[in-house]
Formats: structure tokens, C-alpha cells, sequence
């Protein structure tokens, strides 16, 4: 297992992922919670008065001082200690669902991962939710968790585990590996062309 | 999307290519950058292996396609997907344009699917008033220049950054700098709000899995999944080949594909759908998912014994970053939607043969596509047998009927040779080079100095040169080939004194005849056969173990395609015939063993014959017998790279051609050689004929030629 484990942050950290060692979930999350405060708010995407729905407004009103997290498949816990952490000093808005309403930019998607494949470093996903879709999509910054025990070592040795997932009626599975990426002009490598600019994964001993 | 063009057309395109600075300096880095990060993906796995595995899981899938298909609705259709079938590229441009309609989607965004391209999806939903956005950064920017992609996986890479950040400025009325970070973000943004807009998203899929009716797409951008998600209607448009069993089969090439693709080990994204996902702007919060399988021709194909396993095909695009025409001419000038080697096959199932015909003769036969074939495809082949099929639909050109009709008559050929030599005397010169061209070359063949025919050919010195050996060593054949029998009986004259000196007893059967290959690239696929059955009829009663050949390109037409061709005519004569033959340099080494003699120790450059190194896989031989005959082998950038010669090819390309031969020569000087050596004499006609041209200090040679 340790094996897979090291396996894995070599390969992940190929793609340009950068990999964390965290003891537990909650240093996780006050992990998260600190990157995102330290980076820049996001550059917003789209015109605010664009965007339908509840959370535009708010957006606009605030846009120069919050930053947003979108949680939606942690658990209630992590995700009430994640507001917690947030709520904080209030510049950080936690979010879960309506995703959609921030088209323009999330600042930080943190997600539970469900597998990780140390062959190639990829992250594995059951993103059936919208809203956990969207949380890895819409944000500047992906922070993916992954307990190291779901380490896989190949993704043929994991085939049943994967058809589990993929053989629900309504199922929707992502394989992560890195950022999004392009190559598409000059062939030279550029992060972020749709997706996160960034995947920053946390590695919680399990 | 162009209309049927001349031939002339065609050629003025390639020149027009072949004159675009950028264009070749960006397809010769990524000649080279492909190869090498190819090489880092699979390192230390076994790559062969691999891809027989996905050639084996596509062949079987192709087989049993319509069971398959008939599995994946069941299973799909239980999810609530709604699956469509389309016969042709029309059919599904009508579904598509149907479900738009029906659920009222003005908007459309999509991914990059070459299928789409195929049929020519976009403007069929244009001309319905729909708004169609490519989001694949690269079929954006060429979508937005209303041109094709000009490679499968890179579609704008023939595009500079400046070309890009002009077209930005021009769609964003905002001056956009050339920086490739910033052009990026530029599609960010503006792609964003398209995504956000859009009522229905378009993808193209390349795994179906039967088993769980599950889709599988493969991006680097992630931008399929938002395509998938932010819409309220998702239609995947699906070829038929894209059909396999299982979860587990679609992982075992996607081992592959990325690799093959980019060299990268996995995209940063794949994505598995099983039915319509979660969609909370729709009332039961379920996306309206649609799936369009399409067919047109590829049922057709999958029965054709020959062409079946054009459908082994998984989209990677590495038969053309390995071709050495598509580097020197892009691929908008090789292919019409699908490009590379697999283009030059395909247009003629999908898009006719109006739009192949010139295409599939834009190949010099190298086999390097057949090389890095994810899919396992025999792919020059392939490229050969359609040409074969549009002459026999289009009736077949005068030049390439009068080869085939003289070539089937071995002593007509034969006499027209001998005439041909007498007719050739004032415009060499009397020197053995060809200085000016006879009236049937036009001037743009005039880019390297053609040899003359001999005066005396091998076959009437061959007796002189036979010595009687009492206790033979071997017991040998020789299989000459025309151009060494007409052109070159030096280099069989250097062999036959090796030959005796290591008491290998020669016999030369005078019924042999061309090997057949020039009639095979020109399309003439039933004169390649006449002159097979010749063949084995000349070399049937020889008492020998080896047939040995000085003609890479002979050697590996007889050992690998004229089995086929006569697999209904003499099978096996022709397996007997096949397994004895042998190429030089091969049969000198590992066979006889040939003693290290004291040379003059020049350094000496090797180009590998295509037919050699590819055809036959002898790569080690022609090098240790450099170094046996007392000269020293020095390597070359890109040894293995074509010259550029292909026969025919260089005839009716011969502006492409050039631009390679003169690549080739250039690596050549760059190595610092005092000589250049190779194993078959069209290449040495080649490399001899442009370094002479071209006034460059390089004596071609071939091997047999240093003993
Ligand atoms: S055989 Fe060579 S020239 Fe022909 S398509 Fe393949 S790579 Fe290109
Ligand atoms: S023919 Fe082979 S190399 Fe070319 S795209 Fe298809 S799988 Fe890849």
C-alpha cells in the first residue's frame, strides 16, 4: 500500500498536481480553507448581471472581498466544520449546491475522491450530482481529498470496483488526472483552458 | 469543405504548403518531439503487446458489432436514454437537427468528436439558424477561421500563436497579444458564457460500452464534461466501431491511446456516462439525453474481408505525426476530414472517391505509420489496396494500364529496357547520370540527376561472374530486382565477389522478373499478381536454402505482400517462396558470418531503407557489416526516416518529395560521414541522384559496394 501510495504522488506530481500529506480530515479542510484565503479572488468569467438565479446577486454585491468554496459531496460534518472555518472571519462564502448559479467563477471546489490510480496518478469520481460535477469544473482551484487506502494500483486491477460505479442507471464517473490542459496552440502546454487552473490533492492517512 | 480538385489543384496545394515557413518548422519539431515522448510513455512497458491486445479487442468487437449494438440499447434505453440510428452521414444530421428542434434548443455547444466532422454536422445545424460553438480550444479557433482541423488530436497545429492572437482580436474587439497563457484565458472566458448559454451539448464518444450502455470520452481540456453537464439536452453522436463489450476492454486501450496520442499516460480527463445525469434547470432533474450511432459505410466495412480492420481505428492521430509527407505538407494537404494514413483510406468510405483519388497516391510506402498503429492496421496496405479499387472504378489511367500490360510480359519489359538504353544515349552524355530529362519528365523532376540504364545488364553478366563451387558454404538464389538488373549490376557484381569469396554458391533463375511492387503503387493490383505467380515459377525448381535480394523494397514486397496476392492462386509455393527470402546484409552476418576485413575505416553514415528497418525489421545487420568491412558506422539523426523516393511516388510528387530527400541529406552532412551507405538501390537512385543536384559532398553507396 505504501507502494501505490508513493506510486501515486510520482505521477500525479508529473501532471503538475501538487500533492499533500494531511494527518486527518479536518486538517483538510482547514488546509483548504487557508490556500483559498491566500490566493487571489477569482477572475470572474462571466458579466455578474448575466447569471440567473439566487447566487448572482450576491456575487455582485461582494465580489471584491469573498471568495467561494463549493463543498457539495462532503459529508454534513466536514462540510458544517468547513463553514465553520469559513465563516470565520466571513470572507470566504461556503456553498454546496446550486453551483450553476456561479458560472462566472468558484474559487475553490473541495471534493472527496473516491479512488485514486497510482499508475497514472488519476483521481476517481463519482460525480452523478450536478453540483459535484460542477465543484471540480467551475473553480479556479480544485482540492481533491483522497484517503490513501482507496490507492489503487492499476486501473485494470480496480475494473470491478470501476463497474460498480459505472453500471448505476444515472451514473456520471470522472477520471482526474492534473488540471485541464491544452497543447492546442504551438503545441505548447497551457493549464486551465476550461476547468480548474490548479489541482492541488491532500492525501489523508487511512 | 472542398469540391472535387484536379490532380494540378492538388499539387499546387502541397506546393503552396511545402512553401509556409511556419508550418514546416512546426510539423518537424513535432516529427521529432512525438517520437521521443512516445518512446518516455511506453518505456519499459511491452508496447507491441499492447496494441495486439487493442487490435485483438477491436477486431473481436467489430465481429460481433450487432449483437453489441443491440446490447448497448437494451441496456441504454433501460436508463431512459433515448438511442437513435442513422444510416447515413444525412440521417444523422437529420436526427440531430430534429432533437434540436424538439426540445426547442437554439444553442448548441460541443466537443471535439471527428465524427461530427465526418459528416459535416456544424453546418448542417447552421443552415437550420442554429448557433453551433466548438469548445475544444483548438476546433474553436478553426471553426472561427471556417476551415477543418488539420490533425486529429491537435486540430489548429497549424496555426502560430500570431495567427491565433489576430483571430482573437478580431472576435473580441479587444487587442489580444500573442502569449499563449493569455490566449488561453481569452477562451475562457468567452467560452464560458457559450457553455452557461447553451441549451444543447454535442460530444462525440470513444468507448460505447455494451455491457452498461455506458459512453466513454477521453479530453485534456475537461471540456466534453461541462458540455455534459451545463445544458439541459446532450447528444452524443457515436460511430458504430465505437462499440466494445466492456468496461474492462475500453481500459485496455485506453492504455494506449493517450500514450500513442501524445505521449502523455492518461488525458486529465475521462469520463463514463450511464444515462441521463442530474440537470436541475429541468423539471425531474434529469438532462434529456440522446445518443445518435451512426453507420455510413462502416457496417459495409466491417464485412469486407480486406478492409475490416480499418475499423480497428482509435482516433489517434499518430499515423500522421510519423508520416513523412503529412510533416512536410500538413493535414489539410493529407486527408479530407480524417487525416494522415488512415485519411487517405477512409475518405474513400465516407467522403467517395472524389475526394481519395488524389490523396491515396500521396504515399511513399515508408510503413511508419504501420509502425505506431495504435489499432494494430496494416495500414500502407490498405492506402495501396483503395487505390487499386479507384482505378478499377475509374478505369485505369493510360500510364499506369501500359506499366501493368508491359510489366505482366517479362520479355517485352525486358526489351524495352534494353531500347530504352539505346534511346538515352544523347541525352546522357555518355556519362552514366541522366543531365537532361527526356521530353516525358517535366521540369519539377528535375530535382535530382536521374541515373542511366546500363549498357550490359546483370542477367547478361551474370554468367562471366558465376564461379563452379565444389563444396558450397550455402546454396543461394539471387532475386536482383529491376533497378540493380537495368541500372545498378555494379552492386550486384560487388555482391557476386563476396559471394565467392565465402564459397556461397549462386544461381540467378532468368525467368525472375519485377518483383511486382511499382505495379502495386501504381494501382495495378492484377499485374502485381501476374508477375507474383512469374516469380514463383522462376525460383520453384532451385535448389537453394536462401533467395537472397540487394533490394530492400523487392525483399519485403516478396517476403510480406506477395503471399496475399496470391493467397488464391499458389499459397503455398508462395509460403516456401516467402520464408527463403532473405535481405543481404541479413544472410552475410547471421548466416554466413562474414570475417572482419581490414578498410579503409571511413565514417560511414547508414540511411535505413523503409523496407528494411519497417518491412522486414532488420535494423542491426547492415550496421555490423559497416563495421565488418573495415569502416566505422556513425550514427544519423532520424536514420530511419524515409528518403522520400516510394517509386511512383517521387514521380508524381516530386516537390514533396525533394523537401524530404532534402531533409535527409542534411541530417546526412550534420552526422560528419565521409560516405553514406544504405541496402536498396531506389534509395541509393534517391540519395545519389539529389546529393549530386544538390552539389553536396556525399558519396551514396551500397553495402555490397565497401567489399
Ligand atoms: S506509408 Fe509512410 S508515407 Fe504512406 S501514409 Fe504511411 S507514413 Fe505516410
Ligand atoms: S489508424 Fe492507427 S495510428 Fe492512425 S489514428 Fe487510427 S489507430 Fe491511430
Amino acid at each position: 500500500m505504501k507502494a501505490n501510495t508513493q506510486m501515486f504522488i510520482e505521477k500525479a506530481s508529473l501532471v503538475s498536481a501538487r500533492v499533500h500529506r494531511v494527518k486527518d480530515m479536518a486538517s483538510a479542510l482547514s488546509f483548504s480553507i487557508d490556500l483559498c484565503r491566500s490566493k487571489l479572488p477569482c477572475e470572474p468569467q462571466m458579466a455578474v448581471e448575466q447569471i440567473s438565479g439566487s447566487g448572482g446577486k450576491e456575487i455582485s454585491l461582494s465580489r471584491e472581498r469573498v471568495r467561494i468554496i463549493a463543498a457539495p459531496n462532503l459529508d454534513e460534518n466536514d462540510f458544517a466544520r468547513l463553514a465553520q472555518g469559513c465563516g470565520k472571519t466571513k470572507d470566504i462564502l461556503s456553498i454546496r449546491e446550486n453551483l450553476r448559479d456561479y458560472p462566472g467563477g468558484i474559487d475553490m471546489g473541495v471534493t472527496l475522491m473516491d479512488f485514486g490510480i497510482a499508475e497514472t496518478g488519476t483521481l476517481v469520481l463519482n460525480s452523478d450530482s450536478e453540483d459535484t460535477r460542477l465543484s471540480t469544473m467551475l473553480c479556479e482551484i480544485h482540492v481533491a481529498i483522497l484517503e490513501t487506502s482507496k490507492i489503487r494500483e492499476t486501473v485494470l486491477s480496480m475494473a470491478d470496483e470501476l463497474n460498480e460505479m459505472i453500471k448505476q442507471p444515472s451514473s456520471y464517473t470522472a477520471f482526474i488526472t492534473g488540471a485541464s490542459r491544452t497543447a492546442d496552440i504551438e503545441r505548447v502546454l497551457a493549464l486551465g483552458v476550461h476547468g480548474p487552473l490548479e489541482l492541488v490533492i491532500l492525501l489523508v492517512e487511512a | 469543405m472542398r469540391t472535387e480538385e484536379s490532380l494540378t489543384e492538388y499539387k499546387y496545394r502541397l506546393d503552396t504548403a511545402l512553401e509556409n515557413p511556419f508550418l514546416r518548422t512546426a510539423m518537424d519539431n513535432f516529427a521529432v518531439a512525438y517520437r521521443a515522448s512516445r518512446e518516455t510513455a511506453f518505456s519499459g512497458m511491452d508496447v507491441d503487446a499492447m496494441i495486439q491486445e487493442v487490435a485483438r479487442i477491436k477486431a473481436a468487437a467489430i465481429k460481433n458489432n450487432e449483437a453489441l449494438l443491440a446490447e448497448f440499447i437494451k441496456k441504454a434505453k433501460k436508463t431512459g436514454v433515448h438511442v437513435h440510428l442513422a444510416d447515413t452521414a444525412e440521417d444523422a444530421n437529420r436526427i440531430i437537427g430534429e432533437i434540436a428542434r424538439n426540445t426547442g434548443s437554439k444553442r448548441i455547444v460541443k466537443s471535439k468528436s471527428m465524427t461530427a466532422e465526418e459528416i459535416h454536422l456544424n453546418k448542417w445545424l447552421e443552415n437550420l439558424g442554429l448557433e453551433v460553438t466548438e469548445t475544444d480550444l483548438g476546433e474553436w479557433i478553426v471553426q472561427l477561421r471556417h476551415e477543418g482541423p488539420s490533425h486529429m488530436v491537435m486540430p489548429a497545429i497549424h496555426l502560430s500563436r500570431f495567427q491565433v492572437a489576430d483571430l482573437f482580436t478580431q472576435v473580441t474587439g479587444k487587442d489580444q497579444a500573442a502569449e499563449i497563457e493569455r490566449l488561453v484565458k481569452v477562451a475562457r472566458k468567452q467560452l464560458r458564457e457559450k457553455y452557461v448559454r447553451a441549451d444543447m451539448g454535442i460530444t462525440g464518444a470513444n468507448y460505447a460500452v455494451a455491457a452498461t450502455g455506458t459512453l466513454g470520452i477521453v479530453t485534456n481540456e475537461g471540456n466534453a464534461r461541462l458540455v455534459s453537464t451545463l445544458p439541459r439536452v446532450h447528444v452524443a453522436l457515436v460511430g458504430i466501431d465505437k462499440l466494445l463489450p466492456t468496461l474492462h476492454s475500453a481500459l485496455s486501450i485506453n492504455r494506449v491511446l493517450p500514450k500513442n496520442a501524445t505521449g502523455q499516460a492518461i488525458t486529465s480527463y475521462v469520463t463514463w456516462i450511464t444515462g441521463p445525469s442530474e440537470c436541475k434547470t429541468v423539471t425531474d432533474n434529469k438532462r434529456e439525453m440522446h445518443i445518435v450511432f451512426l453507420d455510413n459505410g462502416r457496417k459495409k466495412i466491417a464485412q469486407d474481408p480486406v478492409f475490416a480492420q480499418v475499423l480497428q481505428c482509435v482516433r489517434c492521430g499518430a499515423c500522421a505525426n510519423v508520416c513523412p509527407v503529412y510533416r512536410m505538407v500538413g493535414g489539410h494537404q493529407m486527408g479530407y476530414v480524417y487525416i494522415g494514413a488512415i485519411g487517405l483510406i477512409t475518405t474513400y468510405f465516407f467522403h467517395g472517391r472524389e475526394h481519395a483519388r488524389n490523396l491515396v497516391q500521396n504515399c511513399t510506402n515508408c510503413g511508419a505509420c504501420k509502425a505506431v498503429c495504435a489499432g494494430g492496421i496494416d495500414l500502407p496496405k490498405l492506402i495501396k489496396e483503395i487505390h487499386a479499387r479507384i482505378q478499377d472504378e475509374d478505369g485505369h489511367p493510360l500510364k499506369s494500364l501500359l506499366l501493368g500490360k508491359v510489366l505482366k510480359n517479362r520479355k517485352l519489359f525486358h526489351t524495352l529496357l534494353r531500347t530504352a538504353k539505346l534511346a538515352q544515349k544523347p541525352v546522357t552524355g555518355g556519362t552514366p547520370f541522366l543531365r537532361h530529362l527526356p521530353m516525358i519528365f517535366s521540369k519539377e523532376h528535375n530535382f535530382r540527376v536521374l541515373p542511366a540504364i546500363t549498357e550490359i545488364p546483370f542477367r547478361d553478366r551474370f554468367e562471366k561472374l558465376s564461379q563452379p563451387i565444389k563444396t558450397p558454404s550455402h546454396k543461394i538464389a539471387l532475386f536482383s530486382g529491376c533497378v540493380q538488373d537495368f541500372v545498378y549490376p555494379e552492386q550486384l557484381e560487388a555482391a557476386m565477389k563476396l559471394f565467392a569469396r565465402t564459397n556461397v554458391r549462386v544461381s540467378f533463375p532468368m525467368g525472375q522478373s519485377c518483383c511486382g511492387l511499382p505495379a502495386l503503387m501504381m494501382g495495378e493490383k492484377s499485374a502485381a499478381r501476374d508477375v507474383a505467380l512469374q516469380n514463383l515459377a522462376a525460383f520453384e525448381n532451385e535448389d537453394v536454402d536462401y533467395i537472397v535480394t540487394l533490394c530492400a523494397s523487392c525483399g519485403s514486397h516478396l517476403k510480406n505482400s506477395l503471399p496475399s496476392l496470391v493467397q488464391d492462386y499458389a499459397p503455398d509455393k508462395a509460403a516456401v517462396f516467402a520464408k527463403k527470402i532473405i535481405p543481404f546484409s541479413q544472410f552475410m552476418n547471421q548466416v554466413v558470418g562474414v570475417k572482419p576485413i581490414a578498410g579503409k575505416g571511413r565514417k560511414t553514415a547508414f540511411h535505413s531503407p523503409c523496407h528494411l528497418c519497417r518491412g522486414l525489421g532488420v535494423r542491426k545487420d547492415p550496421k555490423e557489416m559497416i563495421n565488418t568491412s573495415g569502416n566505422r558506422y556513425v550514427e544519423t539523426r532520424e536514420e530511419e526516416t524515409c528518403c522520400g523516393f516510394g517509386g511512383s511516388f517521387s514521380v508524381n510528387f516530386p516537390a514533396v518529395s525533394n523537401e524530404i530527400l532534402t531533409k535527409k541529406l542534411e541530417d546526412v552532412q550534420t552526422s560528419g560521414a565521409d560516405l553514406l551507405v544504405t541496402e536498396c538501390p531506389g534509395c541509393v537512385m534517391q540519395l545519389r541522384g539529389g546529393a549530386l543536384k544538390q552539389n553536396r559532398d556525399i558519396t551514396v553507396i551500397h553495402l555490397s559496394e565497401l567489399f
